[in-house]
């Protein structure tokens, strides 16, 4: 491990980041362009690309109609014949318009083409539950994708992951599909200022610990985080891990985790069914189950709509409380 | 981008009934300049009139005509042919022949090859639209780019991939020019530019789209001034009612894109009568909606499809954006080799037969002493050797090992991600032996 003594810092919020780590790979890469909705002239409806069209020009950072599955071919097509789009999704949720071009044409097309063709696209855009945003715009699409061969899918949560994360899946052969989150975008950080990037594999180790493994991704954090301190307090000491690469899963720091704690709780925002935690229960399970002292829990959203309701939406997602309660139902 | 292009002027009512003596489309005749640009296909000396006047710096007319009634009449009008009014030199009769003859014979060899068990699946076979791909895509570069549908054989023979490579991905064999991973309905090349092979409709038009933007984009942003290219997509009748066709028209037009829509209107969609489909089911009105040209082709003629490719490929390279072109056309066999092709009427499949291109420009050639049968004849053995070696190559090529399971998932393999033991996946030894766990 490499001490820097001389790092120095600035301060910004998430989407800054976001647009930062853009920023510098497009500087750096002219084949680097954007493609979405808005992301032009609007700036971007959560500010991630303001200021780049005018810097940059209408044709590298592209407004489209509103033709999800099109534009996305569209990238697709650029991907193949030398470019390196990033296309926005408005909000993830849009991007089920675009479900045929994810999975036949990004994730496949390398397959099927006998590996003539890479499609070094990034697809990203903010998902989650929000604040009474409504079913719709509540979707949690990595669910939804985690099954199309070909796609690596990473989700970031703070400014730092945030920009090394976005410079790491431009400058990735793959089709990266990059996951944020609607109610984190003005998270405050001091990232450095040195040129970082990321591993799109690798998990974050956000707090050691020695009683039990707590996975989680995305907004998930801080509500981990928060049950920490209470945890803390009496007198738990849990290790929390920030997946991040939501496929495919970092087994080796989570097995790490696993073989010290023998106990496992997921925090996800997904849906019951299908969800990322299910395949990460999965996974644990098969990899790690001599390791367990007892069953993987996996907390994660209702199977339900999210509805606009402030308080019924508060109860289709894991609150704080239900993360202290499971620990210490797992740990007794 | 503001001006609005004008309405298109249809000059006689358009017939809505249809029987068996009547054409499906009517032809239609405008005093305007054919695609506005060249003159050597204008006959009558009417101006375009006053009301469709524009600043013609930015626009050319979108005028429909049916190119067949052009190139009729100056078949007719230059009737005395010299061979210097002919619409092909001896060199490119030759050429469009043997490619032609070279699908034909492909595509029956592989009816062949299906039903003796070497090759599987949906296999759809591209027998009469011959005159589409030969007129199109003999025209391009190898710089410019084709992208086509499940229907692709004859477009990746036309745009040079070798019969070998294509034959030997239909067998399964590692030597096909997607490794035996796509099949029939993806046949791919880099070298030759060739996008695809889809087998979901529409799905390609987009990735055409996306290869016109990089041409664009390569000569706007990266200023590499001598980048041309363009891109021909090619798709059917039912289609043309898919939303991702309409979103490609709108984006094309809306930033001109050097991209030509081939619309390869067979009439039917597996079992899906064209006119039972659509609402209105002349599809080349539906560019002017776009802002782009429409223009209707008969495309049983390779030589009709050809001046129409001709004008249609030229605007896209001078930057003038997009065009759409229907031919029409007609497969013989069925939509693919499963298809017992028990709804269409044999006296429409009779009268398509009738016209087959490769007949048509056999007569053309001969008529016009460009060619003498001989000459053809040795096409034809050429092209049967061809083929036959490509089935030969086939057989012969090595079945894919089991450790190409896993290749050419992704481009970059620690997409596999980190195992258990901190290695990425792919550094795991048995990976490529393709019994790694992932």
């Amino acid at each position: 491990m490499v001490f820097h003594f001389c790092i120095t810092r600035h301060e910004l919020l998430l989407f800054e980041a976001l647009r930062e780590g853009l920023e510098e790979e497009m500087d750096r890469d002219p084949r680097v362009c954007v493609m979405g909705e808005d992301v032009g002239h609007y700036g971007g409806s959560y500010k991630v690309t303001k200021g780049l069209a005018k810097k940059y020009g209408d044709l590298r950072v592209l407004d489209t109609p509103i033709a999800e599955n099109s534009f996305t071919g569209m990238a697709v097509g650029a991907a193949m014949t030398g470019l390196r789009p990033i296309v926005e999704g408005m909000n993830m949720g849009f991007l089920l318009l675009a479900f045929n071009q994810i999975s036949n044409n990004c994730g496949m097309l390398h397959y099927t083409s006998g590996g003539q063709f890479k499609i070094p696209i990034v697809i990203r855009g903010p998902g989650g539950v929000g604040r009474q945003l409504g079913a719709e715009h509540s979707q949690r699409l990595e669910s939804y994708f985690q099954s199309i061969p070909g796609i690596q899918m990473v989700a970031c949560s703070t400014p730092y992951n945030a920009k090394g994360l976005m410079k790491a899946a431009i400058r990735s052969e793959n089709p990266v599909i990059l996951f944020e989150h609607v109610l984190l975008y003005n998270l405050k950080e001091r990232i450095p200022d040195e040129e970082y990037v990321l591993s799109l594999e690798e998990a974050e180790m956000v707090r050691p610990g020695e009683h039990v493994t707590i996975l989680t991704y995305s907004r998930m954090r801080y509500h981990v985080m928060q049950a920490a301190k209470t945890l803390v307090n009496k007198g738990y000491d849990p290790e929390v891990i920030d997946i991040r690469s939501l496929k495919p899963f970092d087994l080796y720091t989570i097995g790490n985790s696993v073989k010290k704690t023998h106990r496992v709780l997921i925090v996800e925002e997904c849906m019951r069914t299908g969800g990322i935690g299910a395949s990460l229960t999965a996974a644990i399970n098969e990899n790690f189950h001599d390791y367990l002292d007892a069953p993987v829990v996996c907390l994660s959203s209702q199977d339900v709509p999210t509805p606009y309701a402030g308080t019924l939406e508060e109860w289709t997602v894991v609150q704080p409380a239900q993360i202290v309660t499971a620990v210490e139902q797992l740990c007794r | 981008m503001s001006s609005a292009f004008p309405a298109m002027k249809i000059l006689q009512p358009l017939s809505t009934t249809r029987s068996p003596e009547k054409p499906l489309f009517d032809l239609l005749k405008s005093p305007s300049s054919f695609l506005g640009s060249a003159s050597k296909l204008r006959f009558n000396a009417q101006k375009p009139s006053p009301s469709s006047s524009y600043s013609s710096s930015c626009h050319r007319p979108s005028t429909i005509v049916a190119v067949s009634d052009v190139v009729k009449e100056k078949k007719t009008l230059k009737s005395n042919s010299s061979l210097s009014n002919l619409l092909i030199t001896k060199e490119e009769g030759l050429e469009l022949y043997e490619d032609m003859v070279l699908g034909r014979a492909f595509e029956d060899m592989c009816a062949q090859m299906y039903y003796r068990g070497k090759m599987f699946g949906f296999v759809h076979l591209y027998n009469g639209q011959e005159a589409v791909s030969t007129g199109f895509i003999k025209l391009l570069k190898q710089e410019d780019y084709v992208c086509s549908t499940y229907r692709d054989h004859v477009h990746a023979l036309s745009k040079g991939v070798p019969a070998r490579a294509v034959m030997s991905e239909l067998f399964g064999k590692t030597t096909g020019c997607c490794r035996g991973q796509g099949g029939s309905m993806h046949m791919f090349s880099k070298e030759h530019n060739l996008l695809g092979g889809f087998a979901f409709i529409g799905e390609g038009i987009p990735v055409a789209t996306g290869a016109a933007f990089t041409s664009k984009y390569r000569r706007e942003v990266l200023k590499e001034a001598g980048c041309d290219s363009v891109t021909l997509a090619f798709f059917g009748d039912g289609t043309c009612n898919n939303g991702q066709f309409f979103e490609c028209l709108n984006m094309a037009a809306l930033w001109k894109l050097p991209i030509v829509f081939v619309v390869e209107n067979n009439l039917w969609a597996i079992g899906m009568s064209h006119l039972r489909a659509t609402s209105d089911p002349e599809i080349w009105k539906k560019g002017p909606a776009f802002g782009m040209p429409g223009v209707h082709v008969d495309g049983m003629d390779v030589l009709k499809v050809r001046e129409v490719a001709k004008e249609a490929i030229a605007r896209a390279r001078r930057g003038e954006g997009p065009t759409l072109v229907e031919c029409e056309t007609y497969r013989f066999r069925g939509h693919s080799l499963a298809d017992p092709d028990e709804l269409r009427d044999p006296a429409e499949k009779a009268r398509y037969s009738a016209r087959d291109p490769i007949t048509a420009l056999k007569k053309y050639m001969i008529e016009n002493n460009l060619v003498n049968e001989a000459e053809l004849k040795a096409i034809e053995r050429r092209i049967d050797e061809v083929i036959e070696d490509a089935v030969e190559f086939g057989d012969k090529s090595p079945l894919p090992s089991r450790s190409q399971l896993l290749e050419n998932v992704f481009a970059d393999p620690k997409g596999f991600g980190i195992g258990p033991d901190g290695k990425y996946r792919c550094e795991d030894p048995k990976f490529t032996e393709g019994t790694a766990h992932v």
